[in-house]
C-alpha cells in the first residue's frame, strides 16, 4: 500500500495562496486577541478560584447561581462542565475574590452556599473525608468491637469512601447504597450522624495573584527559550537561514494555535502551554525532513534552480510528511476523543497544532528559504552556501567560493 | 553477518529483561493483582491520578529578618550603655519592606570611633553608614541577609516536614519551589480535605516562657497608665485571653506586661503531649530537655513567688505563680479542645517556624476525579496505540510487524526507565506515552519510506535497507533533538502534571532512538539473512 507515489505538485507556485491562507488565520487570531476575546487565560495564569462540583442529578446552573448570590457571592460564574450526562458544574470566582491573606475563603463560601440544606447536627457524607467518617464510627462503635476498633473502622471508612468515589463517581444518592460495602449496623449508625447531599466536590483549584503572575512569566520564558533552542540547534546543524526559517514556521504555528484558542474563547491553561511547547519541537520535525532532503538534493543537482530543488524535495518527502503527521495525529485524536475533560484543552491544542505544523512545513518553511535566496540574488550576491553531506553521513560546510 | 546478528539479539534481549525488571521489580506474587501492586510500588501515580492536595506556600522571610534586627537592637542598646555612649533613639524606619534597617540618632561625634568598633565587633553581619545630624543607618550585609533568608526557608521546610510526617501522610513531597522566591512546594497524596493539614503547617508554634511583670490590665491604655506612660525598657505588653473566658466568648482580652527575655523557649523542649489540667480540661504537658531543664530550674528557683507567663506565638496563654522551683515539666492550658491539644503538642514537638507562611496556591483533586482520569487516559492510550499498530501492519505488511515490535519494546523501555528513576506518572504523562507512540513510529516511517525509495531506484533489498537506515538516521536524530529540547525546557519550567508529561516524552523519545534504529535494523537483518538472493522485501 502506498500513498502519494510520484507526487509532482508545484508547491512553490502556490506560495501566494499559502501566504493568503496563513495571513487570514494569523490576522483573525491577532484581531480576536486584540479586540474580541483577548487571550483567554486559564486560572493558572489569571489567578482565581475554581470548584468542580458533581451532582446526583442534572444540575441547573441558573438555580446554583441564585444560591451563590444569596450567599453573597455576586460575581460567581457557574457553567456546565463536560458532557451533560456527567452532571458536573464549574463554579469560578475571579482573582478579585481570591486573596493570599485567606486563600481558600472563596472555596469555603462556595461549598457552604451549596450545602445550605444540611439538616442540623448532621454531616454531609458526600463531602466527608475518610478520616471524618472513621472518627465518627469509632465514637459510635456500632459493631461493638472491643479490640482493634481503630484499624477496623479506618478500613471500613476507606471502603465507604472508595465505593463512593470509584464506583459511584463521587456522589451517593442515599446512605442506603452503602449496604453494598458496609455492615448494616454501621450504615444505620451513619444514618444518624450523616446525610447524603446531592453534590460532591470533585476538585478545587485556587491560584493566588503572585503565582498567577509567576506562571505567566514562566510560560512566556519557556516558549522563548524553546524557540531560541531550536534556532541555535538548527543553525548549527544547517545554515543559519534554515534555523530562522524553522523558527519562523514554529512561531507561525504557535500564533495560529493561540489565535484559534482566542477565536473559540477556550481557556489557555498550563497544560495547553505544555502542548504548544511540544508543538514547537514537533512541528519542526517535518520541516527538518524537508530541509534534510533539500540539503541532499542541492549536492546532487547543482545546476538546478533552488526553487526547483525545493519543489522536488517537498514532493519526494510528501508521503513521509503526511504519514508521520497522520500517525501522530491519530494518537492525538484518540486523546481528544477519549482522554476526558481534564485533557480537553491540551489535546485540542495538539490537534490544531499538528494540522497547522504539517501544513506550514510545506507551505511556509520551504518558501522562506527560496524567498531569501531570491532576495540575495536580486542584490547581486552569490547564492548561499549549503553544508553538504559526504558519503559517510558527516556534514562538511562547503566553502562559499565554490558555490 | 549471523555472528553480529547474534550479538545484536543478545543486546536486545538483555535490554528487554533489564527494563521489564524496571517495570515490575521482583513481584512477591505472580498473580494479576500482585503484578499490578508491584508496578504501583515502582511507578508512582501523580496527584492528579491518585487524588491529593498540592500547595505552594511562601515563607515570609522578612519575619526572620525582623527577629534578627530586633535582637541586634537589644544587643546594641546593652553595649552602648556598657560603653557609656549616648544616643537619642534607635528605630527601624521600615520594618515591612526593609526589616534589616536600623537608624540610630544622636550619637555624639567624639564617640564615633567607639560606636563603629561596637558595630564591627558585636554586629559583624551589619554595615554602618553615617547620615545627617549624627545619625547612623545600620543595614545588614547583602550576603548575610541572603543567608539569613535562605536559612529561614530551609528551616521552614524542615519544620513542615516534621509536622507532616507526624500526621502520617504517606509519600509527601516537601521541597523548595525553585520557580518562585522563598517558596515551598508541598504535595500530599491522598489528602483531599487539606483544611486541618494547612492549619497545622501554618501555625508558627513559637513557645516562650517568660516572667510576667504585671497585669492583667483591661486595655493597653490601662497598662500604660499603670506604669506612668512609659514601659520598663526590658518589657513589652502582650495580649491574652482573660481568665474565665471560654474559647467561644470573643473580646475577653487582657493585657500583661511581659519581660523581653525568655526563661526557656520551644527549642528547649524535649517533648509535648496532650493531657488534662487539674480541672480535667484538655491541656498540653511538655517536658524540657536537660539543658532547658537546668535553665528553667535556675530561673524558677530565683523567682519563687513571681508570676510566670506561657507565651505562644506572642499571645499569653497562661499566667501562674511560681510556687516552687520547677525542673523540667509544665502544662499549657488555655481553653483548648481535645483536637487542638493534639495538634498543638504535635507542632510544639516539630519545632517552631522561623517565620510565618502564606499560601499562594492550592489544588485539590478528589479521588473520584483521579479514578475517572485514569480510566479515560488508559482508554485513549489503548485506542491511540491500536490505531497506530494496525495502520503500520496494513501499510507496511511484514515491515509493519517489525515497526510494531520496535514500538512495543519502546514502551517497555519507557515504563522501565520510569520504574528505575521512580518517576511520577500523571494524566498529561499518560498523554506523553500516547504521543511517544505517535512520534516514535515516525522514525520507522522515515526509514521505511527511504527504503522503498531506494528499492524503486533499483537497489537490492540489503543495500536498500543499508541506505535507508544510514540516510534516515541523521534526520531522526535532528527531529528527536528538537522535540527533546522543548520537552526538557518544559521539565525545567513545569511542576506536577506538566513535568510528568515532559518526563514520559523525553524518556520515550530517547528510547525510540534505540528501538526504531537498532532494534528495527536487527529485525531487518534477521529477515534478510533468511531470504534467498534477489527475493523481494515485504515493505
Amino acid at each position: 500500500m502506498e500513498f502519494f507515489r510520484d507526487a509532482n505538485i508545484d508547491f512553490l507556485g502556490k506560495k501566494w495562496y499559502f501566504l493568503a491562507f496563513s495571513l487570514i488565520f494569523s490576522v483573525a487570531g491577532i484581531l480576536s486577541m486584540a479586540f474580541w476575546h483577548g487571550i483567554p487565560l486559564g486560572v493558572d495564569f489569571r489567578g482565581g478560584t475554581l470548584v468542580y462540583v458533581k451532582y446526583a442529578h442534572t444540575p441547573d446552573p441558573g438555580a446554583i447561581h441564585g444560591e451563590l448570590e444569596r450567599a453573597g457571592l455576586k460575581n460567581a460564574r457557574v457553567q456546565r462542565y463536560g458532557p451533560t450526562t456527567n452532571n458536573e458544574v464549574l463554579v469560578a470566582l475571579d482573582i478579585q475574590e481570591t486573596s493570599e491573606q485567606a486563600l481558600d475563603r472563596g472555596k469555603t463560601q462556595i461549598i457552604q452556599a451549596l450545602a445550605k440544606d444540611t439538616p442540623a447536627g448532621k454531616q454531609d457524607l458526600n463531602n466527608s473525608s475518610s478520616l471524618a467518617i472513621a472518627n465518627y464510627l469509632l465514637e459510635k462503635d456500632p459493631l461493638r468491637v472491643a479490640a482493634d476498633a481503630n484499624p477496623r473502622y479506618t478500613a471500613m471508612a476507606q471502603a465507604i469512601v472508595d465505593y463512593r468515589d470509584k464506583q459511584k463517581g463521587g456522589v451517593l444518592n442515599s446512605i442506603d447504597e452503602l449496604k453494598a460495602v458496609a455492615d448494616p449496623a454501621a450504615v444505620a449508625a451513619l444514618q444518624d450522624g450523616f446525610f447524603a447531599s446531592d453534590f460532591g466536590v470533585r476538585s478545587v483549584e485556587i491560584v493566588g495573584p503572585q503565582v498567577g503572575k509567576q506562571l505567566r512569566n514562566q510560560a512566556l520564558l519557556a516558549t522563548v527559550y524553546s524557540l531560541g533552542g531550536m534556532l541555535i540547534y538548527l543553525a548549527l546543524r544547517f545554515e543559519w537561514i534554515y534555523g530562522v526559517a524553522a523558527v519562523l514556521t514554529a512561531f507561525h504555528d504557535t500564533l495560529i494555535t493561540v489565535g484559534a484558542f482566542s477565536l473559540m474563547n477556550k481557556e489557555i491553561s498550563l497544560t495547553v502551554i505544555a502542548a504548544i511547547l511540544t508543538l514547537v519541537g514537533y512541528s519542526n520535525n517535518d520541516t527538518i525532513v524537508v530541509f534534510d532532503r533539500i540539503r541532499e538534493n542541492i549536492k546532487l543537482l547543482r545546476r538546478e534552480r533552488l526553487a526547483d530543488i525545493v519543489n522536488r524535495s517537498i514532493n519526494q518527502t510528501l508521503s513521509r510528511t503526511i504519514l508521520t503527521a497522520g500517525l501522530t495525529f491519530l494518537t492525538v485524536l484518540a486523546l481528544f476523543l477519549f482522554g476526558g475533560e481534564v485533557l480537553h484543552g491540551f489535546s485540542l491544542a495538539l490537534v490544531i497544532g499538528i494540522l497547522i505544523g504539517t501544513y506550514s512545513s510545506i507551505a511556509i518553511a520551504a518558501p522562506i528559504l527560496v524567498a531569501y535566496q531570491d532576495w540575495r540574488s536580486e542584490r547581486g550576491k552569490r547564492p548561499i552556501a549549503m553544508p553538504v553531506r559526504t558519503g559517510n553521513g558527516q556534514d562538511r560546510p562547503k566553502a562559499k567560493a565554490k558555490a | 553477518m549471523t555472528k553480529s546478528l547474534g550479538w545484536k539479539l543478545a543486546i536486545i534481549v538483555g535490554i528487554l529483561v533489564l527494563f521489564v525488571f524496571g517495570i515490575f521489580g521482583i513481584p512477591k506474587d505472580w498473580s494479576g493483582p500482585g503484578l499490578l501492586a508491584s508496578v504501583g510500588d515502582r511507578i508512582h501515580l501523580g496527584l492528579d491520578l491518585k487524588g491529593g492536595t498540592h500547595l505552594i506556600l511562601q515563607v515570609q522571610v522578612n519575619d526572620a529578618v525582623n527577629v534578627d534586627s530586633d535582637n541586634a537592637i537589644a544587643r546594641l542598646k546593652e553595649d552602648l550603655r556598657a560603653k557609656k555612649i549616648n544616643y537619642a533613639e534607635i528605630t527601624k524606619p521600615d520594618p515591612v519592606n526593609h526589616p534589616d534597617l536600623i537608624v540610630i540618632k544622636g550619637v555624639p561625634p567624639e564617640q564615633t570611633s567607639d560606636f563603629k568598633s561596637i558595630i564591627s565587633d558585636r554586629l559583624p553581619e551589619y554595615n554602618p553608614s553615617s547620615g545627617a545630624e549624627n545619625s547612623w543607618t545600620i543595614s545588614m550585609k547583602p550576603q548575610s541577609l541572603a543567608d539569613l533568608k535562605n536559612r529561614a526557608v530551609a528551616q521552614a521546610i524542615e519544620t513542615i516536614r516534621n509536622r507532616i510526617d507526624q500526621l502520617g501522610v504517606s509519600e509527601p513531597v516537601i521541597q523548595e519551589h525553585g520557580l518562585g522566591e522563598y517558596q515551598i512546594l508541598v504535595q500530599l497524596p491522598g489528602v483531599d480535605d487539606p483544611g486541618r493539614v494547612k492549619e497545622i503547617m501554618q501555625s508558627t508554634a513559637m513557645l516562650e516562657i517568660k516572667q510576667s511583670l504585671g497585669g492583667p490590665y483591661p486595655s493597653e491604655q490601662a497598662a500604660l497608665q499603670e506604669h506612668g506612660g512609659v514601659l520598663p525598657p526590658d518589657a513589652v505588653l502582650m495580649s491574652g485571653k482573660s481568665v474565665g473566658s471560654t474559647r467561644d466568648t470573643e473580646g475577653g482580652q487582657s493585657w500583661y506586661l511581659i519581660s523581653r527575655a525568655s526563661a526557656v523557649t520551644g527549642r528547649d523542649l524535649r517533648t509535648a503531649e496532650p493531657s488534662r489540667d487539674e480541672n480535667g480540661q484538655p491541656a498540653v504537658r511538655f517536658t524540657l530537655s536537660g539543658e532547658g531543664g537546668r535553665k528553667f530550674y535556675s530561673f524558677t528557683s530565683a523567682h519563687v513567688g513571681d508570676n510566670l507567663a506561657v507565651v505562644l506565638d506572642n499571645k499569653v496563654r497562661e499566667v501562674a505563680v511560681i510556687k516552687e522551683a520547677i525542673r523540667d515539666t509544665g502544662v499549657i492550658n488555655g481553653r483548648f479542645t481535645a483536637q487542638e491539644t493534639q495538634d498543638l503538642s504535635m507542632t510544639l514537638r516539630s519545632g517552631a517556624l522561623p517565620a510565618s507562611i502564606k499560601y499562594l496556591e492550592e489544588r485539590t483533586v478528589g479521588p473520584s476525579l483521579g479514578a475517572d482520569s485514569i480510566r479515560s487516559g488508559v482508554k485513549a492510550a489503548i485506542y491511540g496505540m491500536l490505531a497506530v499498530l494496525i495502520f503500520m501492519l496494513v501499510y507496511y505488511r511484514w515491515a509493519g510487524v517489525n515497526a510494531d515490535l520496535a514500538l512495543i519494546l519502546n514502551l517497555i523501555i519507557l515504563l522501565g526507565f520510569m520504574g528505575y528513576f521512580g518517576a511520577v506518572l500523571t494524566l498529561p504523562g499518560i498523554a506523553g506515552v500516547i504521543l511517544t507512540v505517535g512520534m516514535g513510529v515516525d522514525s520507522n516511517v522515515l526509514i521505511f519510506e527511504r527504503i522503498r525509495e531506494e528499492l524503486r531506484n533499483g537497489k537490492t533489498p540489503p543495500s536498500a535497507v543499508e541506505q535507508g537506515f544510514s540516510h534516515a538516521w541523521i534526520t531522526i536524530v535532528d527531529t528527536h533533538v528538537t522535540t527533546i529540547v522543548s520537552a526538557a525546557i518544559l521539565f525545567i519550567f513545569g511542576t506536577g502534571p506538566v513535568r510528568g508529561f515532559a518526563t514520559t516524552l523525553v524518556f520515550g523519545l530517547a528510547a525510540n532512538l534505540f528501538t526504531a534504529v537498532f532494534v528495527s535494523r536487527a529485525i531487518f537483518d534477521w529477515v534478510l539473512s533468511r531470504k534467498q538472493r534477489g527475493e523481494a522485501l515485504s515493505i
